[in-house]
């Protein structure tokens, strides 16, 4: 997989669940990712404080279905670069810590804030994201979720594939009016 | 040429006019204020007052990376093609959680950063935790800080606006010199009373996390203040920067105290080193302005806390845990690694040995405080007692070399976190809590009350 192939709009995924503070340190430890600037590596790496094993217990484009205060704790953008490249394709959470969140935009995790998720989705069910609208559906249920919505640069950045692949294209910074 | 001259004149004097108004501006907090101030278009073109909610692109006064997220950012510039910084003397670059290296991986990116420092000629510190470095040499009220490292609010103890971010992030602003910003909404907590024997700003900290939960200040700006002279007195700068520094772990963006006698004080006697930070905007909130919330914290009702396993929000006193036998005490980090730390520590080890059955390792934050702690006589007092004296790195607290954990072992800890598997082995479990507290329980191989040896 390459940056490319990171979703764009619409994607699918089974979801796996989790409860409230997934901090940073659970995502990827730091001697792990303080020893190594390959984000395939960090990859192996990824949710190892929920276990070891979990990069390769996952399919390419599961999301992570998570309570309050993802990605607590410290500001390594590691985390949601060692998600992405295992082959999560989004994160849904209750609420998000303040840089995990703006992490996720930067590298081009979608991560979506639905206050409301909380027990409306078991393991394993099918969900649909959407990227341009920020909305999410439990296939299962049919139910659709509204995502807090996130200033129009940010969205861009996102759908852009990240602040690197947007600095590519357009060669400025989304946040800066030209 | 003339006339565009006159109009750079005319708007710096506007940007003057600006910053003194809102700087007067009875209803903004410090956040508002700061922000206004920064915000790039005070420069450009308009006089724009930036409120709670707010997105605005701010000047960044420095923007700092560590040995484990500059190599990220390294590459992030890589990626985008950038090969010149917008201003390398506002970048800094810190070699400090793994010091000296632990090992090839580590040496290798160690050696990009070097590598990208002497082709850029930005600033380099190797050897101190980055945020101890930062207050000692460069930290200055008013100033706009952004490091790749969540504990960069330290510096909110010298009134800086200082907060963390990812390294992709610092990327850009090594790039452009800017970021955009939301104006955070404001939590001011009025501190009275004073504190008893043995309790601590730690404590106090851990207090509030325990209270309000990991993300209880998320998104949002903590105010301090306090209600006399009298209670200011017992907040040196060490314990403001640990509460600062502490803030991270219930999600606060910014954490800041006021700046008055104590910070002028310590300005004096630590002379900043660079020229581009040198200038000191002096920001007082608005005794009108809007906060989120208001509470009030007497310290006189704060008693000896300890945070933990897993959680830092997991808060207990001590005698809910005083039978917990421990493998490690560490004494160290950004946290609580400074010398009123060390000093507190060895005055209850002195003449006195660290249990059989544990290991005590103290690592000091930075080169300034290892040379205090020499003067004043502190590393002999450790080493006599039995512990492990190292030099100044972040070590332990991130479970990286110098005092890892291994399967089932218990560490007491004064260090930021305690997360699963922080400081090694899944299994592992960490204890926070203030320099004296891990002292007392170092000399007694379990969790013990510091009040007895103080």
């Amino acid at each position: 997989m390459t940056i490319k192939d990171q979703p764009t709009g619409i994607s699918k995924g089974r979801a796996w669940v989790f409860g409230d503070n997934i901090n940073t340190d659970i995502i990827i430890p730091f001697r792990f990712k303080s020893r190594t600037n390959d984000p395939y590596e960090m990859a192996k790496y990824a949710m190892y404080g929920f276990d070891p094993d979990f990069h390769n217990k996952i399919s390419k484009g599961d999301i992570l279905v998570a309570g309050r205060n993802f990605g607590g704790g410290s500001s390594r953008e590691q985390a949601p670069v060692a998600l992405k490249y295992a082959g999560i394709s989004a994160v849904m959470a209750e609420s998000f810590a303040r840089i995990f969140y703006r992490n996720a935009f930067t590298i081009g995790l979608p991560a979506l804030e639905i206050p409301e998720i909380k027990g409306k989705v078991n393991q394993g069910d099918e969900l649909e994201i959407d990227i341009t609208n920020f909305t999410a559906e439990n296939i299962r249920t049919k139910e659709i979720f509204h995502a807090r919505k996130v200033p129009e640069f940010m969205r861009q950045m996102l759908l852009a594939g990240g602040l690197i692949e947007f600095y590519k294209k357009y060669k400025q910074f989304p946040w800066i009016q030209s | 040429m003339q006339t565009k001259s006159s109009s750079v004149q005319l708007q710096e004097r506007q940007g003057i006019s600006h910053t003194k108004n809102i700087l007067e501006d009875k209803s903004l907090t410090f956040a508002e204020k700061i922000i206004s101030i920064k915000n790039v278009e005070t420069r450009n073109k308009s006089r724009i007052t930036a409120m709670a909610g707010d997105i605005v692109t701010v000047d960044v006064d420095l923007a700092m990376a560590q040995d484990s997220t500059g190599p990220l950012a390294i590459r992030s510039l890589n990626e985008m093609g950038i090969d010149k910084l917008y201003d390398p003397s506002k970048a800094l670059l810190v070699i400090d959680h793994t010091f000296p290296a632990a090992d090839e991986k580590v040496a290798n990116l160690h050696a990009l950063i070097r590598d990208f420092v002497s082709k850029h000629n930005c600033m380099i510190v190797e050897g101190s935790i980055s945020h101890q470095h930062i207050l000692e040499y460069l930290a200055t009220p008013g100033m706009m800080l952004l490091g790749a490292d969540s504990h960069t609010c330290q510096a909110g103890c010298v009134s800086a606006f200082a907060s963390g971010i990812g390294s992709t992030e610092i990327a850009a602003v090594w790039a452009t010199g800017q970021l955009w910003l939301r104006v955070p909404d404001t939590i001011k907590i009025n501190l009275s009373g004073t504190f008893n024997k043995g309790v601590f700003a730690r404590d106090l900290i851990l207090d509030y996390i325990g209270k309000v939960g990991e993300d209880g200040a998320n998104y949002k700006a903590l105010e301090w203040k306090f209600s006399n002279d009298y209670v200011k007195r017992q907040f040196s700068m060490d314990s403001r920067a640990c509460i600062s520094n502490a803030s991270m772990e219930c999600g606060a963006k910014i954490s800041v105290f006021p700046l008055d006698k104590v910070t002028t004080r310590y300005l004096d006697e630590n002379p900043r080193i660079n020229n581009n930070v040198r200038r000191k905007i002096e920001i007082q909130p608005g005794t009108n302005a809007k906060y989120k919330d208001e509470i009030e914290i007497e310290c006189d009702k704060i008693e000896p806390k300890v945070s933990g396993p897993d959680n830092v929000d997991k808060v207990h006193s001590i005698e809910e845990l005083a039978n917990v036998e421990i493998d490690q005490a560490f004494i160290g980090s950004s946290t609580n690694g400074r010398i009123e730390d060390l000093e507190v520590a060895a005055r209850m080890l002195k003449g006195r040995k660290v249990h059989k059955n544990t290991r005590c390792v103290v690592t000091p934050s930075s080169v300034k405080v290892y040379q205090d702690a020499i003067r004043r006589g502190y590393v002999e007092i450790y080493l006599e007692s039995g512990a492990v004296f190292t030099n100044a790195t972040c070590g332990a607290c991130v479970g990286t070399h110098l005092g890892a954990l291994g399967e089932n072992e218990i560490c007491i800890s004064s260090s930021s976190r305690n997360f699963v598997g922080r400081m090694g082995a899944l299994s592992s479990k960490v204890y926070l809590a203030s320099p004296a507290t891990v002292a007392a329980s170092a000399i007694e191989g379990k969790i013990a009350d510091p009040r007895r040896y103080l």
